[in-house]
């Protein structure tokens, strides 16, 4: 087989959602549904008008924010699973700054901004002071520090930051206007946010690509030892790389609350830490992918709710969708591999 | 306190343990082999489920725990198989597989949420139940409980005293010189994994049909990170890894027996405890034993090199290209 002709590549890009389909309508039919009737409901739940649409532009933001500091740390070879817990500190810090302040938007969304992107970083600090000084592997690092972000939260929630009517699951009570992100006409989307995320998108793909410090990064990567004795300071651009991934996080967290729910919830993330994991995966680390595969996976997780509505099946087909096809991308990438080699 | 109220503690802690302890060794297995497998918060959730499901629809507790290990069993494999055959990260597909395993489990399991579902049954051993003290607390629990038992003997006896365990070592840490020696490294690593994996399962439907019974969305979510964290606490050593999974349990029901004295405390501090522990107790572990040696009095030395001393595996995580 020739890997490198046209037609065998476009094959290959394929096959990941082919495989994820068929998988996927396998099991819906062992279950006696029909997979064609909740694969309609998916889009439709997605895209059925402006609407739909502008959820689906939205729910984009954190999820492409979170995955944009992911490219960072993960061209630090560094397996940055605490991405939730860097979105929740930036959330966090959001709603006390809300809190604390008032003052007209003009000075409280840039305020919510800072805060955001504050609490990220230090969350992300932390992660990697424990990961080098402390040699704690970041994986578990982060992903201890996720639950006690989570715990933390729901604390706030229902003890310092409980509504005056009593706590509820349903959060906080919900901000002044003066510090909710501007909105596209009368649609749930803010411009505001959109324009943070893609700049974010931007500013990443140029640091990775065109700076020294993306170079220094990237040569951590794919060998820590080598960087160290061409006298990198490897330590502390582990650090930095975990601070400014979690500083964007931080911002995708921030604006969870002040674009997205306009307060603070307990499960504020929404699991974008995660799924930031899989965009970068899927997109193969390229920070040129990452829009691409952010609007498949947000478009899943909006129209996935009515699958609940209209079928009584459970959302969690959305993750299904998502999970598989990164890893049906993985392993057709390496029987390309294999298949490759036996070619040479 | 009176005595019979610490017996019964220390029952419950190592009942509830016990599938914490199945998982730990099952992961000891695989790591040992060399390959890492991240999956298991997933893979235990899926098993959970899938050992419920069938029991509850069989009516057969065994073609329940089966099943759990096939599952188990086969997400270990997929593991495995992408890195020594299809040259992939270890760690992505882990992490991947962790993700997607919960979200079928939360999708395939939805029929089976909150269901009244058969149980592992308690059966004292006559004779050994009787002895003083340990008695009641080891001997008086349920058949998962004993099969833990001998799993970390029998895993223990396995690697340190027999041939097969000599080369399962010398795979997970010096993998070119076992292929010297003629061992199939690839395969045997397939084959623990396998095992490994098999493990992991059984712990999955520990919990869904023995330590915490039924099934509900996100049943077990967090008890995987937790095992994984305990075979580098334990030092890939079966005693160790058995000692912390029964150690994390007493930890946690300590905080439940907390909980109610001090009422000021709020209730997210123990939720968030034991992950917050697991760090500590890995920043333990990661210390440097010779460092923390030199600074105390020498007669304290085998103490320290007893809780810091470090096993991994040096061929962990590392493909092996086989001539």
């Amino acid at each position: 087989m020739n890997t490198r002709s046209a037609w065998t590549r476009l094959a290959l890009g394929v096959a990941p959602f082919a495989l994820t389909l068929a998988t996927t309508a396998a099991i819906l039919m062992a279950m006696g549904e029909n997979p064609l009737e909740a694969y309609a409901n998916l889009i439709g739940g997605g895209f059925e008008s402006w609407a739909k649409v502008a959820d689906v532009a939205i729910s984009m933001v954190p999820l492409m924010l979170a995955s944009a500091g992911m490219l960072i740390t993960f061209a630090a070879g560094l397996w940055n699973i605490g991405v939730e817990g860097q979105m929740v500190a930036g959330a966090l810090l959001t709603t006390w700054v809300v809190q604390a302040i008032e003052a007209p938007s003009a000075v409280m969304l840039p305020l919510t901004i800072l805060a955001g992107l504050a609490g990220g970083a230090l969350w992300g600090v932390l992660i990697g002071l424990l990961r080098t000084y402390g040699r704690v592997n970041e994986i578990f690092a982060g992903l201890g520090l996720n639950y006690v972000g989570f715990a933390l939260t729901n604390y706030l929630i229902f003890g310092p930051w409980k509504p005056p009517g009593g706590a509820t699951m349903s959060g906080t009570e919900p901000f002044p206007r003066s510090a909710w992100m501007p909105l596209i006409g009368s649609t749930r989307a803010s411009w505001l946010a959109l324009l943070l995320a893609v700049v974010a998108i931007l500013i990443v793909y140029v640091i990775l690509r065109d700076t020294r410090w993306g170079l220094t990064l990237k040569a951590i990567g794919l060998n820590a030892t080598a960087a160290y004795r061409m006298g990198v300071d490897t330590r502390r651009h582990v650090i930095f790389a975990l601070m400014a991934c979690g500083a964007l996080a931080g911002l995708g967290g921030s604006l969870q609350t002040t674009a997205i729910y306009h307060r603070l919830i307990p499960q504020i993330t929404g699991g974008n830490g995660y799924l930031a994991q899989l965009v970068v995966l899927l997109s193969g680390l390229r920070a040129q992918w990452v829009p691409l595969v952010v609007l498949y996976f947000s478009a899943v997780q909006v129209g996935s709710p009515r699958l609940e509505l209209r079928m009584l099946l459970d959302s969690s087909l959305g993750g299904v969708l998502q999970g598989a096809v990164v890893l049906f991308f993985l392993l057709v990438n390496g029987f390309r591999q294999r298949v490759g080699l036996r070619d040479r | 306190m009176d005595s019979a109220i610490i017996i019964e503690t220390v029952r419950s802690v190592v009942a509830s343990s016990t599938p914490l302890v199945f998982a730990g060794i099952g992961e000891l297995l695989t790591e040992r082999s060399g390959i890492t497998n991240l999956s298991l918060d997933g893979s235990i959730l899926l098993a959970a489920m899938a050992g419920f499901a069938m029991a509850y629809v069989s009516g057969s507790l065994l073609l329940g725990f089966a099943l759990a290990m096939l599952v188990g069993a086969l997400i270990a494999l997929v593991v495995a198989a992408s890195s020594i055959y299809l040259y992939q990260d270890q760690v992505a597909v882990g992490l991947v597989l962790t993700l997607l395993m919960a979200d079928v489990s939360s999708f395939v399991g939805l029929r089976y949420v909150r269901l009244p579902g058969p149980s592992v049954p308690s059966l004292s051993i006559p004779g050994l139940s009787a002895l003083p003290w340990v008695g009641t607390a080891l001997f008086s629990q349920n058949l998962l409980v004993y099969l833990s038992y001998l799993l970390v003997l029998g895993v223990w006896i396995w690697l340190y005293r027999t041939q097969p365990g000599l080369r399962l070592r010398s795979i997970g840490e010096r993998p070119e010189a076992a292929f010297a020696r003629g061992i199939p490294v690839n395969r045997m690593r397939m084959v623990y994994t396998g095992i490994g994996g098999a493990l992991v399962g059984l712990a999955g439907a520990s919990y869904s049909l023995c330590v915490k019974l039924g099934w509900s969305h996100n049943h077990t979510a967090g008890m995987g990170w937790i095992a994984l964290a305990i075979v580098i606490f334990g030092g890939w050593h079966p005693f160790r890894v058995a000692l912390g999974a029964y150690l994390f349990g007493a930890l946690k029901s300590l905080g439940s027996l907390m909980q109610p004295v001090y009422p000021s405390v709020p209730t997210q501090v123990f939720q968030a405890a034991p992950f917050a522990l697991m760090i500590v107790a890995l920043l333990l572990v990661a210390g440097d034993a010779a460092a923390i040696e030199r600074r105390l009095p020498a007669r304290l030395a085998p103490l320290v090199r007893a809780v810091f001393q470090h096993g991994t595996p040096a061929g962990l995580g590392r493909r092996f290209e086989q001539g």
